[in-house]
C-alpha cells in the first residue's frame, strides 16, 4: 500500500524532549497547536470528521435503515428525488448503503491501526531497552515482517480464514501492519535512552516499567500519532482491497464490499455507475484524510519540510536533519 | 565484506520465516482443503482422486510433519511445485505462472523504474526551488494521490477514458485477433492494452517517490559541501545533479527494492481491475478457487522478488556510496 509515514527519526532529537515534567506538558500542547495551524492537518481532519458524523449518526443521512436488505426498491432507479443515487441492481439504494458503509472502513481504520501502533511500541520500546541478545532476536523478527511482502500475505492468511469476519480481518491487518512502527519506535527509543532525565529517573530508583510508560512514551507522542494515522491509512486501504477482492464477508454493509458487488454486477457498464463511484470516493476520502493529518505531523515534527512561508529559505543551512520519508509503508527501513 | 556476507544472512534467514511460514499457515487454518475442493469439485472428482491431487502438492495429513515440511522446502527450491487446483486443474503450477510471468514483468518493471525516476526527478526540482510553485503545490497533490487505492484510481480510469473498449481497451492484455510475434501490430496492441493499468500504478506509486526525493533533497542542501559547490561558482545545475541529487538518492535506493514488492501488492489489483493475465490475477483466482499449489508457490514468488530486489540494492548501494564499504 503507498502509504506515508513519518519522518525517520532514527538518529536525530527533532522529538519534542524537554526537560521533566513542566517541559514535556508545554511540547504536547505545542504538538497540539502545530497541527491546528496546520493546514493539510485541518483539510484532512475536516474530511475524517464528516465521515465518523456520517459512521455515529447514519439516520441524518438517509431514511432507510437496512441498506443491505436486498430487493426493497425497484432494480437499477436512474438517480431521482427518492434515491439520490438510484438503486443497485440487487434493489437497495444506494446512498443508504454508502452512508451506513462508513461505519466499517473507520471501526478498521482505528482499531486495527491503534492496535498496530500498541504493538509497535511495545515491541520497539521493548528491543530498545533491554538491548543485547533480546534487541538482537526481536530486530530480526521485526524486520523479517518488515520485508515480507504483506497484501499477498493478507490475500492468502484471509483465504485460509475462510470469509474473515470483521475480528479476523482486524487481527490480520496487526499481524501484519505492526513491523514499520516497531523499527521507528525502536530508533526513537534508541535515541533516548541515554538522555539526562532517564538518566536521573534511574537514579531516583524507579522501577522499569515506571521509567518507559511516565518517562520515555510522553517524549516519544508526536512519533506515535504519525505512526497511529499511518497503520490506520494502511488498515483502510488493505482491507478494501480485501474485501474488492471478495475476501470480506459478503453480507457486511461497508464500502470495500459495496464495491466487491458493484463490480462483480459490472455496475460501471450497466447504467449504475453511483453504486461503484460512491464507496470508491468514501475510501479514497478516508485515506487521504489520513495522509494529510499523517504529512502534516511529519512537517511538524520536521520543520525543514513546512511550506516555505512560514520559514525562511536562509535557515535551512542551519542544522543537519537526517530524514526519510519512506514512499511507501516500511519502504527503506528494512536495511539495518 | 562483513556487511556483505550478513546482508546475504539476512537474505537467506528471512526467505526461510517466510517459506516456513508459508508451509504452517494452512496447516493451523481451520477447514481442511479435502472438504473444500469436495465442495468445490461437486463431485465430480472421486475422494480418492481428491487425495491424490492434494497429495501431490504436498498435503499429507498422515505423513510425519517434519518430513512434510523438508519435502516442501525441497519442492519450494527446486521448482517442483505441484499442480493448480484451480480452474486449470492438473496443469503444473510452474507452467501457469511462466505464461503470467512476462506480463507481470512487463507491467509492473517498467512502471515502478518509470515511477521511480520521474518522481526522484519532480521531487529534486521541487526541493531545489523551495518556495516555487512545484514546492508549493505538488507535496499536496502527491499525499492525495498516493493515499489513493490502486482499484479506485483504476475504476476512476476505465470511467473516464475507456470508450467502447477501443480507444483505450479496459480489460485484458492484447487484442486476440492479432497474432502474437514480433510484429508491429502485436506490439502496438500490447502496448495500448497496458496503457491504462500502467497509468493506475504510475499514479499511485509516483507520489511517494516525489515525497521522499523532496525531503531527502531538503536535507542534503542544508549540508555545507552544498555551500561549497555554490562558493566554487559551480553551475546551479551541476549543484543541483552532482552534489545534492546524487547523495539524496542514494537513501532512496533501497526504497525502491522494498517498492517492488509494494508494486507487485498493487498489480493483484490492478490486474484484477482490468482482468490483466498476469501474476497478480493469479494469485486472484487462486484464492477464488481455493487453489492451495498455486498460492503457497506464489506467495513464495513475491518474498524471493522482494527479497532479491533488497539484496541488489545492498550490492549496489555498497558500490556506490563508500561510506558503507568502510562500516564493513
Amino acid at each position: 500500500m503507498t502509504t506515508l509515514t513519518s519522518a525517520d527519526s532514527a538518529a536525530g532529537p527533532e522529538a519534542p524532549v524537554g526537560p521533566p515534567t513542566a517541559g514535556r506538558r508545554r511540547s504536547r500542547a505545542s504538538v497540539w497547536r502545530a497541527f491546528l495551524s496546520n493546514r493539510k492537518a485541518n483539510v484532512g481532519f475536516g474530511m475524517f470528521f464528516v465521515l465518523l458524523v456520517m459512521a455515529v449518526f447514519p439516520s441524518l443521512f438517509t431514511s432507510v435503515s437496512d441498506p443491505t436488505a436486498p430487493a426493497r426498491f425497484t432494480p437499477r432507479l436512474t438517480p431521482s428525488g427518492a434515491h439520490w443515487f438510484g438503486t443497485t441492481s440487487l434493489g437497495q439504494d444506494i446512498w443508504a448503503l454508502f452512508v451506513y458503509g462508513a461505519r466499517e472502513p473507520l471501526i478498521i481504520a482505528v482499531v486495527a491501526g491503534g492496535l498496530a501502533t500498541i504493538v509497535s511500541v511495545l515491541v520497539g520500546v521493548s528491543a530498545a531497552y533491554l538491548g543485547g541478545i533480546p534487541d538482537d532476536v526481536i530486530s530480526f523478527i521485526t524486520n523479517v515482517v518488515l520485508v515480507i511482502p504483506t497484501f499477498p500475505l493478507v490475500i492468502v492468511l484471509s483465504a485460509y480464514a475462510g470469509k474473515p469476519t470483521l475480528t479476523i480481518m482486524v487481527a490480520v491487518l496487526v499481524v501484519t501492519g505492526w513491523s514499520y512502527g516497531a523499527n521507528q519506535m525502536r530508533a526513537q527509543a534508541l535515541s533516548l535512552r541515554n538522555r539526562d532525565f532517564l538518566e536521573s529517573a534511574r537514579v531516583r530508583g524507579e522501577r522499569r516499567s515506571y521509567i518507559i510508560v511516565f518517562e520515555m512514551l510522553p517524549t516519544m507522542i508526536s512519533l506515535i500519532i504519525a505512526n497511529f494515522l499511518g497503520a490506520a491509512l494502511y488498515s483502510v486501504l488493505a482491507a478494501a482491497g480485501l474485501q474488492f477482492l471478495g475476501l470480506g464477508d459478503p453480507n457486511s454493509d461497508s464500502w470495500g464490499t459495496m464495491l466487491y458487488w458493484a463490480d462483480s454486477q459490472s455496475a460501471l457498464e450497466s447504467g449504475t455507475a453511483w453504486w461503484a463511484i460512491l464507496p470508491a470516493i468514501g475510501i479514497a476520502v478516508l485515506g487521504v484524510a489520513f495522509a494529510l493529518m499523517n504529512y502534516a505531523f511529519d512537517e511538524i515534527s520536521n520543520p525543514a519540510l513546512r511550506p516555505v512561508r512560514r520559514q525562511r529559505v536562509k535557515k535551512l543551512g542551519t542544522r543537519r536533519r537526517p530524514t526519510r520519508t519512506p514512499a511507501t509503508l516500511g519502504g527503506g527501513a528494512g536495511n539495518e | 565484506m562483513r556487511y556483505l556476507l550478513r546482508r546475504v544472512g539476512f537474505f537467506l534467514l528471512t526467505l526461510w520465516a517466510a517459506l516456513t511460514l508459508n508451509f504452517f499457515l494452512p496447516h493451523f487454518m481451520p477447514g481442511s482443503p479435502i472438504n473444500t475442493l469436495r465442495a468445490q469439485t461437486k463431485g465430480r472428482v472421486s475422494d480418492a482422486q481428491l487425495t491424490e491431487i492434494l497429495t501431490s502438492f504436498g498435503y499429507k495429513p498422515h505423513e510425519n510433519i517434519v518430513q512434510q515440511y523438508f519435502n516442501y522446502l525441497g519442492n519450494m527450491v527446486t521448482g517442483n511445485w505441484g499442480v493448480s487446483l484451480g480452474s486449470s486443474l492438473g496443469t503444473p503450477v510452474s507452467k501457469l505462472i511462466g505464461e503470467a510471468l512476462p506480463w507481470t514483468l512487463g507491467l509492473v518493471g517498467i512502471t515502478t523504474v518509470l515511477a521511480f525516476l520521474l518522481g526522484s526527478l519532480v521531487g529534486t526540482i521541487a526541493a531545489w526551488r523551495r518556495g516555487g510553485v512545484v514546492d508549493s503545490v505538488l507535496p499536496s497533490v502527491f499525499v492525495v494521490t498516493s493515499a489513493l487505492p490502486y482499484f479506485v484510481v483504476g475504476l476512476f480510469l476505465i470511467l473516464f477514458l475507456t470508450v467502447d473498449n477501443t480507444w483505450l481497451p479496459s480489460s485484458g492484455n492484447y487484442d486476440t485477433s492479432i497474432v502474437p510475434g514480433f510484429s508491429p501490430g502485436f506490439i502496438g496492441s500490447v502496448l495500448k492494452y497496458a496503457a491504462l493499468p500502467a497509468l493506475t500504478l504510475l499514479i499511485t506509486s509516483i507520489g511517494g517517490w516525489v515525497l521522499t526525493m523532496r525531503n531527502n533533497m531538503i536535507t542534503t542542501l542544508a549540508e555545507d559541501y552544498i555551500r561549497m559547490g555554490r562558493a566554487k561558482g559551480l553551475s546551479d545545475r551541476k549543484v543541483m545533479l552532482n552534489y545534492a541529487a546524487r547523495n539524496a538518492f542514494l537513501p532512496n535506493l533501497s526504497g525502491f527494492a522494498m517498492s517492488i514488492g509494494f508494486v507487485l501488492t498493487g498489480a493483484i489489483l490492478v490486474e484484477k481491475i482490468f482482468n490483466y493475465p498476469g501474476l497478480g490475477y493469479q494469485l486472484y483466482n487462486a484464492v477464488q478457487s481455493i487453489d492451495y499449489p498455486m498460492m503457497q508457490t506464489l506467495f513464495m514468488l513475491f518474498t524471493v522478488a522482494v527479497l532479491g530486489a533488497l539484496l541488489i540494492c545492498d550490492l549496489v548501494t555498497v558500490w556506490l556510496d563508500p561510506r558503507t564499504r568502510a562500516k564493513g
